[in-house]
């Protein structure tokens, strides 16, 4: 049962088939080298896309006035919209709470009347200090460094955090004795 | 009227809810052949139907009931029950006649198998008309909510995902995101994709019943009306603004006062019980809580299998029985976290906020 192949025709050396196998070829590289060079084109310009020509984002160091106009006790809430941070003036000093929930991220509101900041998704709740207290939320609010300038300001730097579950709220910069 | 709201927002407290419901699905499954019937369900359903008409004349009820988002709960509401229990009545209608030795209600209608074209087809096509018909209807007769452009410095309150999320928005408040937002849901697809590979049990396919499946049944059943529908169910009526929990009567008081002051298994045992600080080294701080979750997780499958689950290792062996038994204990530790939450304020088993790892 088996099966014999028909026999090919030979191949002719040098005859036009040859001629026309060769302009294949560079066709061939050509088409390769355009299609190549658009599929880079197209990366960069993807590349490139993901760079936005305007970043809209607020300066990580702000000032936020004078501490004179903070008032014992109240949380200040001028700067949650711009700037994503509370200022609380307690007794001996001022210090700067991150408006980022530490469990997934939301925005607590502060309710001056339980003297809490309660986060509407989860139901995570943070003492005035930023400590937390109920919900599921696993550690307390991030500061960030505050300090005096010279022109009697208070400036606010978000790029330096302090998280107290790492002991950081001790460290000069996360609370500013006043 | 007041006296009646008061014990229905006492019963929908979340404890006593899912208490009621886990016993109503056990307790109806035991009586199946007396709850599963015609008379039940033309008693229970229009009672539904008129506890809810009767209710819509609370403001509150009224409210949170007509809220366009919340449209598809209400529907959910009578269609899961009418579905759980059509499928339970054939099933019991078809032990009655195993038992008898009567043929199946399946056998009877044809006794061949039917066929994909025209019979599968055909209804789906009128299925898929009479849904479109529907949705459009519905999109024109209630528009959905447009809100005001997004503002992250002002999260709305309360801040609830699409419906058929809640219930995983409802996990998140009993575990860290890593686990109620990656591992659970990850772990109820795959095991969901493990049932055909665990669940040996040839019986029951094509036909309805419920005896020959009665492990299968319930265990699907309550991870789905319980761990799900009746979360989504929750979330949707009962989670209020600081998602705080409230009756279906009650009103949505911004200011409404819980006291839920979280503690971590660690405060329990050496705070509490032994009455010391808690130490400083974080594996000796966690250690109770590394040996309830490992020996939660290690002894329940050893007892198991030589206890109420011997048959079930016999028959699939120790890699599928062991697979079997840690995707039953994940399932249970939902339920598991959230009365501890409930009843004792327990906020981690072990919790390592240094380094992100808390369960």
């Amino acid at each position: 049962m088996s099966k014999v192949n028909p026999p090919r025709p030979a191949a002719k050396r040098g005859e036009p088939a040859d001629a026309g196998r060769r302009s294949f070829f560079s066709w061939m590289s050509l088409a390769w080298v355009s299609f190549t060079a658009s599929m880079l084109a197209a990366g960069t310009a993807t590349a490139r896309f993901m760079f936005p020509n305007v970043l809209f984002e607020p300066p990580l160091t702000f000032r936020a006035g004078r501490p004179e106009e903070l008032q014992v006790g109240i949380v200040d809430e001028r700067f949650k919209d711009s700037n994503q941070v509370w200022l609380v003036r307690d007794g001996g000093g001022i210090y700067a709470l991150s408006t980022t929930c530490t469990h997934l991220g939301c925005t607590p509101n502060w309710l001056s009347a339980e003297q809490k900041f309660k986060c509407p998704c989860h139901g995570s709740g943070f003492y005035i200090t930023g400590i937390n207290f109920e919900g599921p939320a696993p550690r307390p609010l991030e500061r960030f460094a505050i300090d005096l300038a010279d022109d009697g300001q208070l400036v606010i730097d978000k790029g330096r955090k302090f998280q107290q579950e790492k002991g950081q709220w001790e460290l000069p910069g996360a609370y500013l004795e006043f | 009227m007041e006296t009646i709201k008061d014990i229905i927002n006492t019963l929908t407290a979340p404890e006593i809810l899912i208490t009621l419901a886990a016993i109503l699905l056990f307790v109806s499954a035991r009586y199946r052949h007396l709850f599963y019937t015609n008379k039940v369900a033309l008693i229970l359903f229009p009672a539904m139907f008129v506890f809810m008409a009767i209710s819509m004349f609370d403001e509150d009820f009224y409210l949170i009931v007509t809220k366009p988002d919340n449209v598809p709960i209400v529907g959910m509401l009578f269609l899961i029950p009418f579905f759980t229990w059509l499928s339970m009545r054939e099933a019991v209608r078809n032990d009655k006649r195993t038992e008898e030795g009567a043929p199946l209600i399946e056998k009877e209608e044809t006794a061949d198998k039917v066929l994909t074209w025209p019979d599968l087809v055909y209804t789906e096509l009128i299925a898929i008309v009479l849904l479109t018909v529907l949705l459009v209807g519905w999109s024109i007769l209630i528009p959905a909510p447009l809100e005001e452009s997004a503002n992250p410095a002002a999260t709305p309150n309360p801040s609830k995902a699409p419906w058929y999320f809640l219930g995983l928005q409802e996990m998140l408040v009993y575990f860290d995101p890593w686990l109620a937002g990656v591992v659970f849901p990850g772990l109820i697809i795959v095991g969901l994709m493990a049932i055909p590979y665990i669940d040996t049990n040839p019986k029951g396919n094509g036909y309805y019943t419920f005896k020959e499946r009665s492990w299968e049944i319930m265990t699907f059943l309550f991870g789905f009306l319980i761990l799900w529908v009746l979360l989504v169910i929750l979330g949707t009526f009962l989670r209020g603004p600081n998602w705080n929990f409230f009756g279906p009567y009650e009103y949505w008081d911004t200011h409404k006062l819980e006291a839920l002051v979280n503690v971590d298994l660690s405060d329990y045992f050496w705070v509490r019980l032994l009455g010391m600080g808690r130490p400083d080294n974080i594996l000796v701080r966690e250690s109770v809580g590394f040996l309830v979750v490992l020996g939660y997780f290690l002894v329940p499958p050893m007892l198991l299998a030589k206890t109420i689950f011997k048959r079930f290792y016999e028959n699939l062996g120790p890699a599928r029985y062991h697979i079997m038994v840690f995707l039953l204990l994940c399932m249970a530790s939902l339920p598991i976290k959230m009365v501890l939450r409930w009843l004792f304020n327990l906020k981690y088993i072990i919790g390592i906020p240094e380094y992100f790892f808390n369960i």
